[in-house]
Order: structure tokens, then sequence, then C-alpha cells
């Protein structure tokens, strides 16, 4: 995509955006499209999924059959480039060597960031989400409502096009009619999992997901996005013609040629590159906020990656949306090592990853099916809300918060790796083998645990005192416990999984009922870091208030996961971008006013 | 794209000839140089998606010509021609396997000290029981060596050894097997194509599982 060297940048922006994913591309949606000059930092290269996505690629047309490695986490395909859970020339650190306490830390170094690999899942936080410690009195509640930000969702929603269905279920909105896409048709491995719920009382219900399930009608989208704006509502359905709906083949983390789905590089820059006031540049690595004496911030001071050279970018308000552990790492590096943004003492406090526990069944009743296009959506199509919202109160659970169930596909395309588990074929060769590979294949049901961890004091970031980047930038040293609630949630889901894997007629396996210590992912191995940052309505208690706006730099803006105060089950994408969107307006709001 | 990468995407293989041709000096006298294979770079964090790779083209393959031998024999035996599809080396299942134990990471490399010693007993074991190399035994006498190998209790240490050889050989066959065309039809894979609609399982496979669909039209 079009970018520029910091050579050609302007003397001053209006806005100054760090970060190109979900937070930064919808702030630079909203800002440019009202008329804002806006330049965008990205840490990584320019990139262009219309030209670099490997869309049919075989695993016999890539190294090691596409598998996975060091370099290519995810495998080869995965849209992911200079990153993973390692990027080159960026370390961070661990405060402990246990590894129940290590924090994994996923990074892109491209534009769009992480949201060109994402799952796609998009779900609204519910009521109960934003005011969880007056529930429960735990953790703490947000300064806004579900009902605040609700039109901000039917916005992000309409524009990015999410597939789903309306359930009325507790604590899991329903959108306004009409907003939804059709949700695509259950597979093999959906529809037995929501039948074994439907005997274990377990809701089993079409998912919300960022693809486009048809075409989007551009004019009339745009007319309710942009009402009264002719100049962006002609951008913004120019834009969304260029998108067509899914062919229902190639898995959505390769990123998407035909942008069937959303990423930032693909829904929300090119309308704001289209409205000629975005600048982007590529390959600069943010280390500082610039504070004026007036106490405002200034502008970015960053490296150029191409030279190693420091430069700088002006603005007359500041957005950081690098993602919660480099916007932390950001604030704290700023004024010198000092901190900016910071009198509460509360940045870097706080972070949460989403609890993971999966658990896989072999399903006998599976064994040697037609075989048939499983392909669908390339992402899931069903999943499990919440659904113990009644014994939690009656406190007959020994965790607070809720998990979803996400159901992992059966028939997907063998890719480097031995289709069926060795156990299944050991002691096997020749035409035996080749039948028993083709009877098990299809056979296996994954079921994930998502859930909702509790902000603590034991899960935060701070600079290393001693490690620095290859540009001499003190890096991130992260600080990992999960509590209680999060070990015996993930208990429940192994016990429960195995309970609907047996209601399957199947087999848990390797062995069920593992002890919450033992069956947890990894801290950050969801990907889900948000907090560090966190909203609030009172100065000494949080970073930033209601609009993302920092308490101490009234012209500094944090709008990626780190402003959360809590992280709900449900994953963080969609919220980030209804707060960003509704921090943007408050920022246009101010700027013609003049006080930006 | 910028191309500031664009000299690690060279094949290493392609890089060393072009070096070959206009260096002056005798490659091999180079300290280190006829290491090739582990001190091999891997694809990079930034490698070209969106064009077709063949074994050899990161990294060299680095089999001998006897490991290869024994290699496509045995992955043969594994994966023979059948009613489900082709034999392993019809779809030239050795290169894989060559590329696989010759890659520079960590999870391959394992493998390789695996599998290389692994391709070496399996010729001793065919001298020793049949004066011939495993490629040139019978099929009879190449499956009693696979049968002790897969015994559910080798009779022997070295048995059981290598039966661990046999099993990470077959993962490493299946998982190239089926990432082909070959591979996806005997497995019975379907997809990866385009299509206007999605309709879900079959009738008969909904039918057969007493399944109802519940996205309705």
């Amino acid at each position: 995509m079009p970018t520029i060297p910091i050579s050609e940048a302007k003397p001053e922006y209006d806005v100054v955006i760090v970060g190109s994913g979900a937070g930064g591309g919808q702030m630079a949606y909203a800002l440019t499209l009202a008329g804002l000059k806006c330049v965008m930092l990205e840490a990584g290269r320019s990139y262009d999924p219309v030209t670099e996505t490997a869309m049919f690629q075989r695993g016999d047309q890539a190294p090691l059959g596409g598998s996975s490695t060091p370099e290519k986490d995810f495998g080869f395909f995965d849209a992911t480039i200079d990153g993973g859970w390692t990027v080159p020339n960026e370390p961070y650190t661990q405060a402990s060597d246990k590894p129940e306490q290590e924090f994994k830390w996923w990074r892109a170094r491209m534009l769009g960031g992480r949201t060109n690999h994402w799952g796609r899942i998009s779900l609204r936080n519910g009521p109960y989400d934003f005011k969880p410690c007056s529930r429960d009195g735990l953790g703490f509640d947000w300064p806004i409502s579900y009902e605040t930000l609700e039109p901000y969702y039917t916005r992000v929603e309409r524009l990015i096009g999410v597939y789903g269905s309306n359930e009325g279920l507790e604590n899991t909105p329903d959108s306004p009619a009409g907003v939804l896409q059709p949700p695509p048709k259950g597979r093999v491995g959906d529809l037995m999992t929501q039948k074994a719920g439907k005997k274990l009382g377990v809701p089993v219900v079409p998912i919300h997901r960022a693809v486009l399930t048809k075409a989007l009608d551009g004019k009339k989208l745009a007319a309710k996005l942009h009402p009264g704006d002719k100049k962006a509502q002609k951008i913004v359905a120019d834009s969304m013609t260029q998108r067509a709906p899914c062919f229902w083949a190639t898995a959505c983390g390769r990123g998407c040629s035909i942008k069937a789905n959303y990423q930032s590089t693909t829904v929300h820059l090119p309308p704001a590159l289209a409205t000629g006031n975005l600048d982007i540049i590529p390959n600069a690595h943010a280390r500082e906020v610039i504070v004026g004496k007036d106490g405002k911030a200034k502008g970015i001071l960053f490296i150029d990656k191409t030279t190693g050279k420091e430069e700088r970018v002006k603005g007359k308000a500041v957005v950081l949306a690098a993602s919660s552990g480099e916007t932390v790492r950001i604030l704290l590096n700023s004024q010198g090592g000092e901190g900016v943004a910071n009198s509460s003492g509360l940045v870097g406090k706080y972070i949460m990853d989403t609890v993971g526990s999966n658990l896989r069944g072999q399903i006998p009743a599976l064994e040697s099916i037609a075989p048939h296009n499983d392909d669908g959506a390339g992402g899931s199509h069903f999943y499990s809300p919440w659904w113990e919202y009644e014994a939690q109160k009656k406190g007959q659970l020994d965790f607070a918060r809720g998990y979803h169930i996400e159901i992992g596909g059966t028939r997907s395309m063998p890719r480097g790796n031995s289709p069926v588990p060795g156990n299944f074929t050991k002691g096997l060769y020749g035409k035996k083998l080749k039948e028993e590979a083709r009877r098990y294949y299809g056979s296996f049901i994954g079921l994930a645990c998502r859930g909702e961890m509790i902000p603590n004091e034991n899960s935060f970031a701070e600079l290393d005192p001693d490690v620095k980047d290859k540009w001499g930038i003190p890096v991130m040293k992260w600080h990992w416990k999960w509590s209680d609630h999060e070990l015996n949630m993930a208990a429940h889901a192994q016990k429960k999984f195995t309970e609907m894997i047996e209601a399957m007629g199947g087999t848990a396996m390797p062995n069920p009922n593992k002890p919450g210590s033992k069956s947890i992912l990894r801290g950050g191995e969801v990907i889900h870091e948000v907090g560090g940052a966190l909203m609030g309505a009172d100065p000494a208690k949080s970073v930033v208030n209601e609009w993302n706006q920092s308490w101490d730099i009234d012209n500094l803006f944090l709008c990626d996961g780190s402003p959360f105060p809590s992280n709900a089950d449900k994953n963080p994408t969609l919220t980030i971008m209804a707060l960003a969107w509704r921090a943007a307006d408050h920022i246009i709001e101010e700027a013609r006013k003049g006080n930006i | 794209m910028d191309n500031q990468n664009s000299t690690t995407r060279l094949p290493r293989r392609k890089v060393l000839q072009w070096f070959a041709t206009v260096a002056a000096v005798d490659l091999t006298t180079i300290p280190g140089f006829a290491q090739a294979p582990h001190e091999a770079t891997g694809y990079g964090t930034d490698p070209d998606l969106t064009i077709t790779y063949s074994p050899g083209d990161v990294w060299d393959l680095t089999l001998s010509d006897a490991e290869r031998k024994a290699a496509t024999a045995l992955a043969d035996v594994i994966l023979p021609a059948d009613d489900l599809g082709p034999a392993a080396s019809e779809v030239h299942l050795i290169d894989f396997i060559d590329e696989w134990v010759s890659a520079p990471y960590p999870r391959q490399k394992g493998d390789r000290n695996v599998v290389i010693p692994g391709l070496k007993w399996i010729d001793e074991e065919s001298k020793t029981r049949f004066q011939k190399d495993f490629a040139d035994l019978t099929e009879a006498q190449q499956e009693a060596i696979c049968d002790d190998l897969c015994a559910e209790k080798p009779k022997t240490p070295e048995l059981a050894k290598n039966a661990r050889f046999f099993d990470r050989f077959s993962s490493i066959c299946q998982g190239a097997y089926y990432s082909t065309p070959e591979g996806w039809a005997a497995i019975g894979y379907v997809g990866n194509t385009p299509s206007g609609v999605f309709n879900g399982p079959p009738q008969e496979v909904l039918d057969q599982l007493g399944l109802e669909q519940t996205v309705k039209d």
C-alpha cells in the first residue's frame, strides 16, 4: 500500500497515530474521513493482502509442507510477517523462570498488524461485562455502560461486515435487525457439538465473525455510517464494493486477497488513504511520546529502521494504538525513561489475556463418513456463549466469570504434519496404514475454552532495567500469574468438554479432567493481551478516561486494548474498534471546538 | 513490498552457485564451508508466500545417495500404491523427506538425528539378514523387518530403538504424502476450491449421523 519515507512527512499533522491494526486503523478511518490530517507510524513494512496472500497454495508447494517453524510460528502460510512469539532484534524478558509464570507475546511487524491473521471472531461485550466489579466485587468496572458503546458496535459491524445470528441469550447482545450478515451452515463438528450441548444444557449457536457471506450494499451502508457527508459516503461505498464475499475456501489466518474478511489493510486503510488525508510511514519503531513544556503531547520520537536514525513527527494530538505491551513500553520510555501519562502509577499494571484450555476428542461416529467439503468460512461457524450465569450467581462454581467454547474443525486441509495422531496408526504400514488414516481422518473434534481473566496485581509489564533492543530502547519485562479463578475455570472447561465429547459417543484425549494448572495455556498465548493503561472514572485510579484520553495529557489517546479494565470472554478486537471510533468522534468534536 | 530482504530469499544453493562462478578461490578450502546443512539458514520471517517452492529451493538437500535409496524404499513400504492412491515414490516423497531432515530448525534437526542413523541401521540389518541393501530386498523381506519394528513389544533393545525411528519416519512420510493432491484424495480431504455457496454437509452424511442442519436458508 502507498507509504511515504519520513523525508516526505508534513511539518505537522492534526493527529499522529502509532500502530495500524484494529485501533489505529479504525482511528485513521474515522479521523481522515472527517477531514483531519493524519500520519500513521507502523513498526513493520508495508503490506498488501491483495498481492501478498497465499490463497490456494497447498502444503506440498511450501517448505516443510507449510508446517510451523520458529520463523513462522503458525505455519508457512500464516499472514504474520516479521513476527510471532519472537521478533528479530526486539526481545522481551520474563521476570520469572517458572514456566507457569511465563508470558508469551505475539507481535507482527507489518501494516495492519495482528488484524491480518486473527480469527475474525467478533463478539460484543454484554451489559454485565462493563460492570463486573458491581456484580461480584472483583476487578474494575468500566466508566461506560453497554448502552454507551452499543451504537459504535453497530457502526463497526456495518463497516467491517460480521456474520452471525441473534439468539437473545443472556449477556450476549443481539445486533439490531439487518446489521449482521447471514451465518454459514453448520459443519459436522458444529452440528455434533450442538446436539451434544442440547443434552447437557450447553447452548451451541452461530458465532459472529468478520467475514462477508454476501456482498456489502456499499451505498446503503455508507449512507448509514456517514449521514449527510456525500464525500465520505462515496469513498466508503467505493471501498466496500472492492470486497468480495467469501468463496468458502482457504483459512482466514492467511489473510484474504479478495477482502472477504476484515483486516485493517482491506477495510480501514484503503478508504482512509482515499481521502488524501493519511500518510503512512512504515519501518517506524516508536520510542517516546514527545511532551512539550506546556504538558501537551507534541508528536512521536521514533527509529527509522531503514536508516537506524532517530526521527520525529509532530501532531496536535497523539494516538497510541500499538498493542497493550507496546503502548506501555512507549509511555514508560517517554521523557528519557521517566514516563508520561503515569501520575496514577498504573501504566503497565493489570495486564490480562484470555483463559485458554483445549481438549480434543475422537468420535467413532465420524469415522469413515463420506468425504465432503468442510472448509466453510475459513474459521469458526458455531460456538457456545457462556451459559452458567445462574449457577455462578448462586455460588455453585469456584470461579467468578465465564468462558465461551470454540469448536475446532474436523476435515481441514492436511498440511505438513500427519493428519491423524500417531497413536491411531502406530505399528501400521502399507495398505492397512492408508486405510486406517482415511478411517480416522475427520473423526476428531477440538473444543477450546476462551474465558475471562480477572485483573490481578501479579500480572503486569515494566521496563527491563538491563535489556535493550537493537536500537538501544529498553524492552518489556513481563510478570505473570493466573489466580485460582482462571485455574478453576480451566478445570471446569476440561470436565465439561469431556462430558460433551462423551455425549457424542467419543473419547477425550489424551487424558481428560486434568487440573487447571496442567491444562491452562500460558499467559499471552491466546493473543488477547489487554490492559496496562486502564480506563476509569477516577484519575487517581486509572490512566485514561472514558474517551481513551489520558488524564494527564489531554491530547494523548490510547486506542488499542490497553484501556480495558476487564477482559470479558468475548474476543477483544470488536470492542477495541468500537472504543476507537467513539474516541475518534470525541477528537473530531474537540478539534471542531478548537481544543485540539 | 520493500526489497530489504530480497537477498535472504535467494536459495542458498543459487547463492553458492553464483559465488562459485565469481570466486577466484577454492571454496572448499574456506573453513566451515562444507558444513552447509547445519549452517544453512531458514526462509526467514518474511518469505515470499505467493510462489511455489520445491525441496532444495531454500536450503540444500543433504542426504547421501545411499540414504535416499533406503528412504525411498522404506517410504514405499509405508505408503505403497493401492486403490486409495499412488506410492510415495510416485509423488516424489523422498525430496520432501530430504528437505525435512536437512532443514535448519530445531524440530527437524532432532528428526535428522533419528532418521539418518535409522536409515543406516535398516541397511545394515538388511545385509545381516538378507545380504542386500533394504531397497534391494523382496517385498516379503522388507515386511519382515518392518513387522519386527512394528511389534507391540519389540524383541530387542535395538529393535525398540529403531521402532522409534520407524514411527518418526512414518509420521514425516504421512505429513508429506497427505499434503499432496494425491494424498488428499487418499485420505478424503475435499476442498481448497472456490464456490459461490456453502451448503454444509451433504444430506446423506447428516442422515448417517442423525444430525439436522440448524442454519436454514
